[in-house]
């Protein structure tokens, strides 16, 4: 076992920091964990089922540095050709455009079409959906003066725009095709990329092309790429073994990675990561017993996270322990800090008595409720099995209603459920913008506890408006106790792990800490 | 004067039940292996936690993945359940889901197939019809229809394949009551004034009890069959509820070469159990037969 790990780190090792010539030509074959999206408009969507697909038919106006992905502040021009020193005290952005830049049916690209592109996510029209406007309530206006010069003018300064800028989602379309139909990019794909589309068929493959005329010199490396849907690991397993696909972009579990690395042995190499997406416990606020505080921390307090996330760590794809922040990202709370927020101590006998006597004062003993869960192995049903036995030891009863993505999305959004185990997954690490989430339902639609808390609110607005990383980190252990201890609306339940075993011969792409970064295969080449 | 009472024991000439249950064995060695494995099958679920030496949903994080020893005699799963006790108590989860579904099936279908060759016409016609639409599914994808429909856990699954059972057992019974409508005791029952309701359940229903027993056996095997594919395909009972098919769903793909026993066992439970039913169920069917039994 050890020397299989050792060789593992080697080979880890070796994939992320080997420096070598890219060399031109080839097709990448890489599967998709998933059925196909429900559109192929990035703005509206928000599974990597559509990005994973789309992002390298588009161009955006800045991203995180795809040479140095990991990094949660080196972010970097694409579309713009130099970052923009924020004048006016942090209110104003302003973005040069490239010049000669040109979308694939051969119409150039300016600063309109950036502005289009970037008031259709900020500002959508009615009837146009917009995943991630919420990331951008401090926008005020976008202008572009001239062809070359794009302005954001913001509400108020704050720390969480630029990361939300350089999110992978804001596609940049074609402001002429936009005036016409605000939907057509829900059917179509039409961007700059470094790949053309070729064909999509439903639910079963996505290919493209290289764009000659694509602006980053010499790139992408690629002739093309092949994208195959492939839900059930099993056959992407398989795929990967038979070369007849070189990787997947989400994340395998520890077991389909032992197999494949003691079944091909050199010719795969693994690259691992933390990820930003976790579980997430959400008691249903709006039903009894759940609206009583005591009951919801005595549902916290049982769960053993430090040894579940170290054992579970060895079947799905979780591993570390943290609060509502990324852990890898300076506002995260410190193990010290952690352990005195409910759920998080190492004491767990001491924790669990706490529990059964809260359960006891609130009146719950013998509690039994039915958990919503979605259909989805990795990690979903692994951690819902485990918290179904961590709720025994205190005495509650648990079953587990285990559905798909769809119907599971309309129960919460319904309200039609007691406890859900769901999960929070973002792009670039931003904390402040991240943890909105956690905020009542009816300041974020996508929060499913519909609880009501304006102290938490009046937290989060003095956060979002502090520039001060010193200070937003008091006031994130501010919000986090709040969310955490004083109102224990949600419970984190341990943060995910990225493992992806990759063929060797696959090149230039480096793992990050979300699945939708780094995703426009620019920079990737085979080694064949 | 004196009265006499006629001893009904004196009347029964058939041999003791221990003489019938020898001959059964000797002219029916399978039927009774079948029928040693149902009992083994039935009092392991019956006395579950007097069996199991483990709490079934307990996870045990120091044993993940542990091959068979004297701790765990069938190994440990993913999660350090003991699969020995999961199996002994997965043996109630396929008892509860295959005896309910085939009786109240088998049940309903009796009802319904003696009703519809009593009264005949138009109620038979239309009946005949539904079950014609209700039986052009295979069983299994009638249950993944209706589970979809109702959603997934153990009284879902049970009305799922109680559903589709229905017509099958309907249609067998009925052909048999259609003989037994035109006998002289149905029609002197008529004439005596008797209710439909009686007539079909104290005059007809006990006559066509051997194709009814037949069909309820094999029922059990197909009920437990068509759970344990509901629950591999996620539509069954769900984690941590221990259950045949949905421990071959965790077990038989990712460990499937690096800890085998976790889809193994479960698999030779299923097979065990149905192989049981089966057999018993012909051995059943040759012995009530009476076109059968001498042969």
């Amino acid at each position: 076992m050890r020397g299989f790990l050792v060789a593992l780190s080697l080979l880890i090792g070796f994939g992320a920091t080997a420096a070598e010539t890219p060399k031109r030509g080839g097709v990448l074959t890489f599967l998709i964990p998933a059925d196909g999206g429900p559109s192929l408009d990035g703005h509206k969507e928000g599974t990597y089922a559509v990005l994973h697909a789309m992002a390298p038919f588009y161009s955006t106006l800045v991203r995180v540095n795809p040479d140095n992905p990991t990094s949660t502040t080196d972010f970097v021009c694409d579309l713009c050709t130099g970052m923009p020193v924020p004048t006016d005290n942090g209110l104003t952005f302003t973005f040069k455009i490239r010049q000669g830049v040109k979308f694939h049916d051969g119409t150039p690209l300016d600063a309109r079409d950036v502005s289009a592109s970037w008031r259709r996510i900020v500002f959508p029209q009615p009837g146009v959906a917009s995943a991630r406007r919420n990331n951008f309530l401090m926008v005020d206006k976008i202008e572009d003066p001239d062809a070359t010069t794009v302005i954001f003018r913001l509400k108020f300064p704050t720390l969480s725009f630029f990361p939300a800028l350089a999110d992978p989602w804001n596609f940049i379309y074609s402001h002429r095709i936009l005036e016409k139909d605000q939907h057509y990019f829900e059917r179509n794909v039409l961007g700059s990329g470094p790949f053309k589309f070729d064909k999509y068929e439903i639910g079963q493959s996505v290919t493209g092309v290289r764009n000659p005329d694509y602006y980053h010199p010499g790139q992408p490396y690629l002739d093309g790429f092949h994208a195959i849907f492939a839900p059930k690991q099993q056959t992407r397993v398989d795929a990967i073994r038979a070369d007849r696909a070189a990787m997947e972009f989400r994340s395998m579990s520890p077991s389909a990675r032992d197999q494949l690395v003691k079944e091909l042995g050199d010719k795969v190499t693994v690259q691992e990561s933390d990820w930003n997406c976790g579980n997430v416990l959400t008691p249903n606020h709006k039903r009894k017993p759940f609206d009583d505080v005591r009951v919801r921390k005595a549902l916290y307090l049982a769960i053993d996270q430090w040894r579940g996330a170290e054992a579970l760590s060895k079947i799905a794809i979780i591993r570390t322990v943290g609060g509502i922040v990324y852990p890898g990202s300076p506002l995260a709370a410190t193990r010290d800090e952690l352990t005195k927020l409910p759920g998080f101590s190492p004491d767990i006998e001491k924790s669990r008595a706490e529990a059964r006597r809260l359960l006891k004062e609130a009146g719950a003993e013998g509690l039994s409720f039915e958990m919503l869960n979605r259909n989805v192995d990795q990690p979903y049903v692994i951690v819902g099995t485990w918290l179904v036995d961590e709720f025994r030891k205190i005495g509650v009863t648990v079953t587990q209603k285990i559905i798909p993505t769809g119907p599971w999305l309309e129960a919460m959004r319904a309200g039609d459920f007691s406890v859900a185990l769901e999960a929070n997954c973002q792009n670039i690490v931003n904390p402040i913008a991240d943890t909105g989430r956690y905020l009542p339902h009816e300041h974020y639609s996508d929060n499913f506890a519909y609880h009501d808390d304006p102290k938490q609110v009046e937290i989060y607005n003095k956060m979002v408006r502090e520039i001060d990383p010193a200070k937003a980190r008091v006031l994130m252990r501010e919000y986090e106790k709040q969310v955490l201890e004083v109102g224990a609306h949600q419970q984190p339940v341990t943060w995910w792990y990225r493992i992806l075993p990759i063929r060797s011969y696959v090149k230039g792409w480096k793992i990050t800490s979300s699945h939708y970064l780094n995703q426009d295969l620019a920079n990737i080449w085979l080694d064949k | 004067m004196s009265t006499t009472t006629a001893d009904p024991d004196a009347l029964d000439l058939r041999p003791p039940a221990w003489s019938r249950a020898v001959r059964f064995c000797q002219r029916q060695p399978l039927g009774s292996f079948g029928l040693v494995l149902v009992v083994i099958v039935a009092i392991t679920g019956i006395f579950a936690e007097l069996l199991a030496p483990y709490n079934p949903t307990a996870n045990d994080f120091s044993s993940m993945t542990e091959a068979p020893s004297l701790a765990h005699l069938l190994g440990t799963d993913q999660f350090g359940r003991d699969l020995m006790s999961r199996i002994i108590f997965g043996a109630r989860t396929a008892l509860i889901v295959g005896l309910s579904s085939a009786f109240v099936g088998g049940l309903l279908g009796l009802v319904l197939g003696v009703g519809s060759a009593y009264f005949g016409g138009t109620i038979d016609l239309l009946l005949q019809r539904v079950f014609d639409v209700v039986m052009a599914f295979p069983l299994i994808i009638m249950a993944l229809a209706i589970v979809s429909i109702f959603g997934t856990g153990v009284h879902n699954v049970i009305i799922a394949i109680t559903i589709p059972l229905i017509p099958r057992c309907a249609r067998v019974v009925r052909s048999a009551a259609l003989v037994i409508r035109e006998v002289p005791y149905v029609d002197a029952a008529r004439a005596c004034g008797y209710g439909h309701v009686r007539i079909i359940m104290r005059h007809m229903s006990p006559n066509v009890m051997a194709p009814f027993l037949i069909m309820v056996t094999a029922f059990v095997g197909q009920a437990i069959l068509a759970e344990a594919s509901l629950s591999y395909l996620g539509l069954g009972v769900q984690e941590p509820v221990p259950a045949w098919g949905l421990m071959l769903q965790g077990g038989a793909e990712e460990y499937a070469s690096t800890a085998p026993w976790i889809a193994i066992f479960p698999g030779v439970a299923i097979m065990l159990s149905v192989l049981g039913i089966n057999l018993f169920g012909d051995a059943l069917r040759d012995t009530l037969d009476p076109k059968l039994r001498d042969r």
